[in-house]
């Protein structure tokens, strides 16, 4: 029997595996590892800034500075590298080092001044943008022999699909958010925290040094996704992924997370950013769809899986009563 | 304490963040304060920063009553796109302008009772039921566009985002009335009371008699209904609709002016006069930058580190920590007085 907080994740599951199926009926290209290969790499940075944020979901908070930061790292490792002629390895743990702290600094605000994490991420989604303005308004390519080794380095599927090496940095880290979820002392406490913040500071949860590791890890993996992102459009550019916080928002809702906190799944998400993905594949297989219904059928796909937790919640709620009244 | 010098104690912090700020752009760049009449009409910095704040400011009447509810609306730069784009349509259709009024208003009023449909009746958290629209409104404004930038040539629509009447631009118009109608609506009846129980705590209101439900859905029927007129102006203001940048992120800089002028985002309390000051607080530091020469760059980070400033200083813990401070005070005075009298 499945768990009911589980079956958002399962339905998810089912859902994508049969949209999928629908997908392969009407055009069987789409089952080539070409395909699925580049559905890896094209939301790889997507992925990974949808971990971050599947944390601070789940601890009840929301991260709105996500697709700023990867903005700036962005632009900033392209400066970095384009200009400055910096190693790309110095420069990606630059703008790692300075996009955890910039996470740390806002989970001491939410912690420290007690402001709401949406307005305080709110200010550092704005504060993000403009440094990015800072560091460079215009697009800045990049080319350096390293990171063509690294965009040339992949693992070859049978029928000639590749598994990138950002499609792997996604995958790995999917992999490492999992287990940390679900197996860690810090896991658990986002759990905690999550479910109820009164509770677990009672039962001894360091709610303060976690709020603040949370906010790290999505500032961290919001570089990281900046990263994967200046290797992926290989430039950096301050105007680029506006927006994608919602998108990486989405795909949390979507994989069965509770935004309210406390139940959900990261493995979830993966099926949220490849749901996600999906759609956008379709679309450019139909080629008569606008791009604009990606828009209108994620939003569909919100209403739908948000309905769908409010029914399990209701229901869970309603038997557990009919049990406490058969128990009087 | 007589009913005015409270309010003006109510809205003392964000007045006295207005007139710094004023302040410092006067000093930087000379000339800001002056108006002038050209063609019959006002010009000058002070007069552009009303006309400029007018989108904001009207989103920010809706938005105030929505976070009063201990909601929040950010489908409204979404709604404003869509509102947009039907008034465009309509107009370059050839509709008669208060066919095109009256349908774009409905627009915008059915917006706000599908996010009133998920909070009130589905009891879905606002953050998340109005995240819907927000995502797919655009892609719906983009259907109704077809995917372009829709022009129109009508002036009388035009007017409703560049004209004048009496030598006022007539946005000023459309935000003050809007916001005075509805402010007058909110603290002339009980109505702004209730919405104000109904967010302290809506099982409580609910049971002492409150129609929490039916304030929700006007709640987030007048928020929709601000973004549809804000959507008006914008489109007037450009002679066409675009529905990717119309109104993008406004609901950040609408919920930001409802913080920034005291109202808690935990609803409760609210307070539209405070709220849009807020608004003008924000759009002069827009404008200010602008006059003041700063390279366009610097626009954001300003703005960013203002708004930290203020969001630091009126946040909970400091608060705390002031209180403590003046009642440390007060019972030090206290003991000191009952030493005395002791003595």
């Amino acid at each position: 029997m499945i768990h009911a907080r589980n079956l958002p994740f399962v339905t998810t599951l089912a859902i994508f595996v049969i949209a999928y199926g629908l997908c392969i009926l009407q055009f069987p290209n789409m089952l080539s590892t070409r395909v699925i290969g580049n559905l890896l790499t094209d939301n790889a940075f997507l992925g990974i800034a949808a971990v971050g944020m599947t944390f601070v979901i789940l601890s009840g908070g929301i991260d709105l500075s996500v697709g700023s930061v990867i903005a700036f790292t962005s632009v900033f490792v392209a400066v970095l590298v384009g200009s400055f002629g910096v190693h790309p390895l110095t420069a990606f743990l630059a703008a790692l080092v300075i996009s955890t702290l910039f996470g740390c600094l806002m989970g001491a605000m939410i912690r420290y001044l007690m402001i709401p994490p949406f307005v305080v991420t709110l200010a550092g989604m704005f504060l993000a943008r403009g440094a990015a303005y800072l560091v460079s308004t215009q697009s800045v390519p990049i080319t350096h022999e390293f990171i063509d080794t690294m965009l040339g380095f992949y693992i070859r599927f049978p029928g000639g699909g590749r598994l990138t090496l950002l499609a792997m940095v996604m995958l790995i880290v999917f992999a490492v958010g999992i287990i940390v979820a679900s197996r860690t002392r810090f896991g658990a406490n986002v759990y905690a925290i999550g479910g109820n913040i009164q509770s677990a500071e009672l039962m001894g949860v360091p709610v303060g040094a976690t709020t603040i590791r949370i906010y790290a890890l999505s500032g961290f993996l919001s570089g990281l996704a900046g990263i994967v992102y200046t290797l992926y459009t290989s430039s950096g550019y301050s105007l680029a992924t506006v927006g994608v916080e919602l998108d990486a928002i989405a795909a949390v809702v979507i994989g069965g997370t509770l935004l309210t906190g406390g139940v959900g799944l990261i493995a979830g998400t993966f099926i949220g950013i490849l749901l996600q993905g999906l759609i956008q594949t379709y679309i450019v297989f139909d080629g008569t769809l606008s791009s604009w219904w990606t828009k209108i059928v994620i939003g569909i796909l919100l209403f739908v899986f948000i309905v769908l937790q409010r029914t399990i919640i209701w229901y869970s709620d309603r038997r557990l009563a009919v049990r406490q009244l058969k128990e009087v | 304490m007589t009913w005015f010098t409270r309010r003006l104690r109510r809205l003392a912090p964000q007045l006295v963040a207005l007139a710094i700020i004023l302040g410092i752009i006067s000093l930087i760049a000379p000339g800001f304060l002056t108006i002038s009449v050209q063609n019959g009409r006002l010009y000058g910095s002070l007069i552009d920063i009303l006309v400029r704040a007018a989108p904001v400011a009207l989103l920010t009447v809706g938005m105030t009553l929505v976070i009063a509810t201990r909601g929040i609306d950010l489908s409204i730069g979404a709604v404003i796109a869509i509102c947009g784009a039907v008034a465009a349509t309509l107009i370059s259709d050839g509709y008669s302008l208060p066919v095109v009024i009256a349908v774009s208003l409905g627009v915008g009023i059915v917006c706000g009772l599908w996010n009133g449909i998920l909070v009130a009746v589905l009891d879905i958290q606002p953050i998340i039921a109005t995240l819907i629209l927000m995502v797919a409104g655009r892609g719906i404004a983009q259907l109704i566009t077809e995917g372009v930038i829709l022009t129109f040539n009508d002036d009388t629509f035009a007017a409703l985002g560049s004209g004048s009447l009496a030598g006022i631009p007539i946005p000023i118009y459309l935000w003050v009335g809007t916001a005075l109608i509805i402010g007058l609506l909110m603290r002339r009846t009980a109505l702004g009371f209730l919405i104000e129980a109904t967010g302290i705590n809506r099982r409580a209101a609910s049971l002492a008699g409150v129609r929490a439900r039916f304030l929700l859905f006007s709640a987030y029927a007048i928020s929709g209904l601000c973004a549809a007129i804000a959507g008006m102006i914008v489109t007037a203001d450009i002679r066409g609709a675009d529905a990717n940048n119309a109104g993008l992120w406004l609901e950040l800089d609408a919920i930001l002016a409802v913080v920034v002028g005291g109202t808690s985002l935990n609803g409760g309390r609210f307070s539209i006069t405070a709220s849009l000051i807020g608004a003008l607080i924000i759009q002069s530091i827009n404008t200010g930058i602008l006059v003041s020469g700063f390279p366009p760059e610097f626009n954001l980070i300003i703005k960013a580190g203002i708004i930290i400033v203020v969001l630091t200083l009126q946040s909970p813990a400091i608060m705390t920590l002031f209180g403590f401070i003046k009642a440390t005070r007060r019972s030090g005075k206290l003991n000191h007085g009952t030493k005395e009298a002791t003595r």
